[in-house]
């Protein structure tokens, strides 16, 4: 007679739990090679690299008035189109989901146009209509409106790239709002506009956040559509992308991935607290369920 | 309030679903529209509250016509299958919802919609819960929200569409009876849908029984189930067993037999033979029906078998006691205690 060992439980990494979904190791372990080759190591050099200046250095680089300048028109410009995308975004996936008419399908499709047009074309035809001598532009003109080589263009320009990552977004949660629950709002005594504002928008607000974050980060790092239209006036209409190209040209490496690494930094503090406040909202109300 | 549907017909894309239906809804009842799925009842549920508009036809809440009247002008109560709560709000602000949302003339003060609101979480017996989101919530508790929403508003008629058709048996149950009770509490006039004839037998003081677009029979739980008036009702309404048969000199015969049966008025002739299976009798010698077993299984307390009657392969089930020794192949011979006859 043998006495039968029973191997001691083996002590693994804490946070594998036993699971019938086959992989873990071999998938996680792909995933962060991956992820580390495609986006971590190019932005940890990036970091390397303009930390060569030293601390002081760094500082003195990153606050230089025209950095400001550009970091600020950025910003600024992106966080407006991202706002007004969502807006009109929201307007534009509610007309899709809920009615029902000829061309829908081809209108659906073109909201995708601005994923696959190169953007300097866009930028381009952009430019010949919002230019003072251009078919809408010259409607401005005449008030002393001036939209192409001023930040609104820029911000024109943004929103013409920023608007597919809102519709696409938005669509699929408003699909998934039942029209049972408009029913209810109604019979409830709400009125069309009372169910808009206290029963669907608040239910879409998890996925206008996320188009939000979407729409924004896509505007900040956008060049190839702006610098036709934005007229590229440092401290007016200079985009960061935009000066960071021209330290490049001016050999000037270093200059180049601080104001790259100050942008970064911006974006991911952004972002992040975007993603936390989503991540609250979908825990309240259980999205999934 | 009195509800009057007086030759409402529905068409969907000019497919009928309703084929001019009436019916007289008294205060203060609570009536079931039971029916196969297709029947045309949630579709008479949603005319009635307004979700939908007739093609024809008018509904009169009381003396006044409410066909005309908008789904908010109504001032019903609506209870969806699927709960349909706002998952942004917390369990008292859907509750309150309906009186937040009243102009500012006829919106009592916050204090009064909070009351309200608390005094109804304590009738669904949610106390406590007020503050938590309809996700933290089971299906049976959600309905309970959603059904204390619809009453907040003080509805003059109360509308459930499928309202324990997402739950499991267990809660199905539970809630049926605890419904019953708050609808003797509150006396609200009541329309439920389902398609569950034992939860229509249970709950209702009516039901509306509904095939393809018409209404087949109204009545009392027991006028329907023991006297359908079609064979779509005797078969929808509880278990039933049928069997062609012969009428002749006032008696059923099948198969050139004579069954024991006799056929009253009925004339000469085809005929259809309707039984519940548990409405029979065992009797030994001739004249009764008789037939070979080829399943049998335990339902309950007691034993359903299958019969093969006679040499046409008709079938039919009766409930045997469960300890009764029958098996497969035996002989049974029996004779149905009531019965119906439609003709043929």
């Amino acid at each position: 007679m043998s006495a039968a060992v029973s191997p001691a439980p083996r002590k693994g990494l804490s946070f594998r739990q036993p699971s019938v979904i086959p992989g873990f190791g071999l998938t996680l372990g792909f995933t962060i090679s991956y992820f580390s080759l495609i986006i971590l190591i190019p932005l940890i050099a990036l970091a390397i690299r303009s930390a060569g200046l030293g601390p002081e250095g760094f500082w003195k680089a990153a606050t230089d008035a025209r950095v400001l300048g550009a970091l600020r028109v950025s910003f600024v410009t992106a966080l407006i189109a991202a706002g007004i995308n969502v807006v009109f975004g929201t307007l534009i996936a509610w007309v899709l989901v809920r009615y029902r008419f000829p061309g829908r399908r081809i209108f659906d499709a073109i909201i995708d146009l601005p994923f696959a047009l190169p953007t300097a074309v866009a930028g381009i035809a952009l430019t010949a209509i919002y230019a003072p001598s251009g078919a809408i532009g010259a409607i401005f003109a005449p008030i002393g409106w001036r939209i192409a080589y001023t930040p609104v263009g820029i911000v024109i320009a943004m929103i013409f790239i920023g608007l597919p990552f809102v519709v696409r977004t938005i669509q699929p949660i408003l699909e998934e709002v039942s029209n049972e629950v408009e029913e209810a709002s109604a019979t409830l005594g709400a009125s069309r506009f009372q169910t808009i504002t206290k029963v669907i928008l608040p239910s879409l607000t998890p996925a206008i956040l996320t188009g939000f974050a979407l729409a924004f980060a896509r505007g900040v790092g956008e060049y190839g559509s702006i610098i036709f239209i934005a007229g590229n006036i440092p401290f007016v209409s200079e985009i960061a992308p935009l000066l960071i190209y021209i330290r490049l040209q001016e050999f000037n490496y270093v200059g180049a991935s601080v104001i790259a690494t100050v942008m970064l930094l911006i974006s991911f503090a952004m972002l992040f607290a975007i993603n936390l406040i989503q991540a609250w909202s979908r825990r309240r109300y259980g999205y999934g369920h | 309030m009195e509800v009057r549907v007086a030759n409402v017909r529905k068409e969907f894309d000019r497919f009928p679903a309703l084929h001019d239906v009436s019916l007289d809804i008294r205060s203060g009842e609570l009536i079931a529209l039971l029916g196969p799925s297709g029947s045309g009842k949630t579709t008479l549920l949603r005319l009635i509250a307004g979700l939908e508009m007739p093609t024809a036809g008018k509904i009169f809440f009381g003396d006044t016509d409410a066909s005309e009247k908008t789904v908010q002008e109504r001032n019903i109560g609506f209870v969806f299958q699927h709960y349909a709560l706002f998952r942004h709000m917390t369990i008292l602000e859907n509750v309150s919802f309906g009186l937040k949302v009243r102009p500012r003339s006829s919106r009592p003060p916050a204090g009064e919609i909070r009351r309200r609101a608390m005094e109804l979480l304590d009738l669904v017996q949610l106390s406590g819960l007020e503050k938590r989101y309809p996700n933290q919530l089971s299906g049976g508790q959600r309905q309970r929200v959603a059904l204390a929403r619809a009453l907040a508003i003080e509805p003059a008629v109360l509308l459930l569409d499928e309202p324990f058709g997402a739950l499991d048996a267990q809660v199905r149950r539970e809630l049926r009876k605890w419904l019953r009770e708050i609808h003797d509490r509150t006396g609200h006039t009541t329309v439920f849908v389902t398609h569950d004839q034992e939860e229509a037998l249970e709950l209702s003081d009516r039901l509306c029984v509904m095939s393809q677009g018409k209404i087949e029979q109204v009545g009392t739980p027991d006028t329907v189930y023991d006297h359908p008036s079609s064979p779509f009702v005797f078969g929808f309404i509880g278990e039933s067993s049928e069997l062609p048969v012969t009428v002749e000199n006032n008696e059923l015969w099948i198969g050139g037999r004579a069954i024991g049966v006799p056929a009253g008025d009925t004339p000469t002739g085809q005929s259809r033979l309707f039984f519940r299976p548990h409405d029979v009798d065992l009797v030994e010698g001739d004249a009764a029906l008789a037939g070979v077993v080829t399943t049998s299984r335990r339902v309950g307390g007691t034993r359903r078998v299958e019969l093969e009657i006679g040499g046409d392969g008709h079938r039919v089930e009766i409930d045997l006691p469960f300890d009764h020794p029958a098996g497969e192949k035996s002989r049974i011979a029996f004779r149905p205690r009531r019965w119906t006859l439609f003709p043929a």
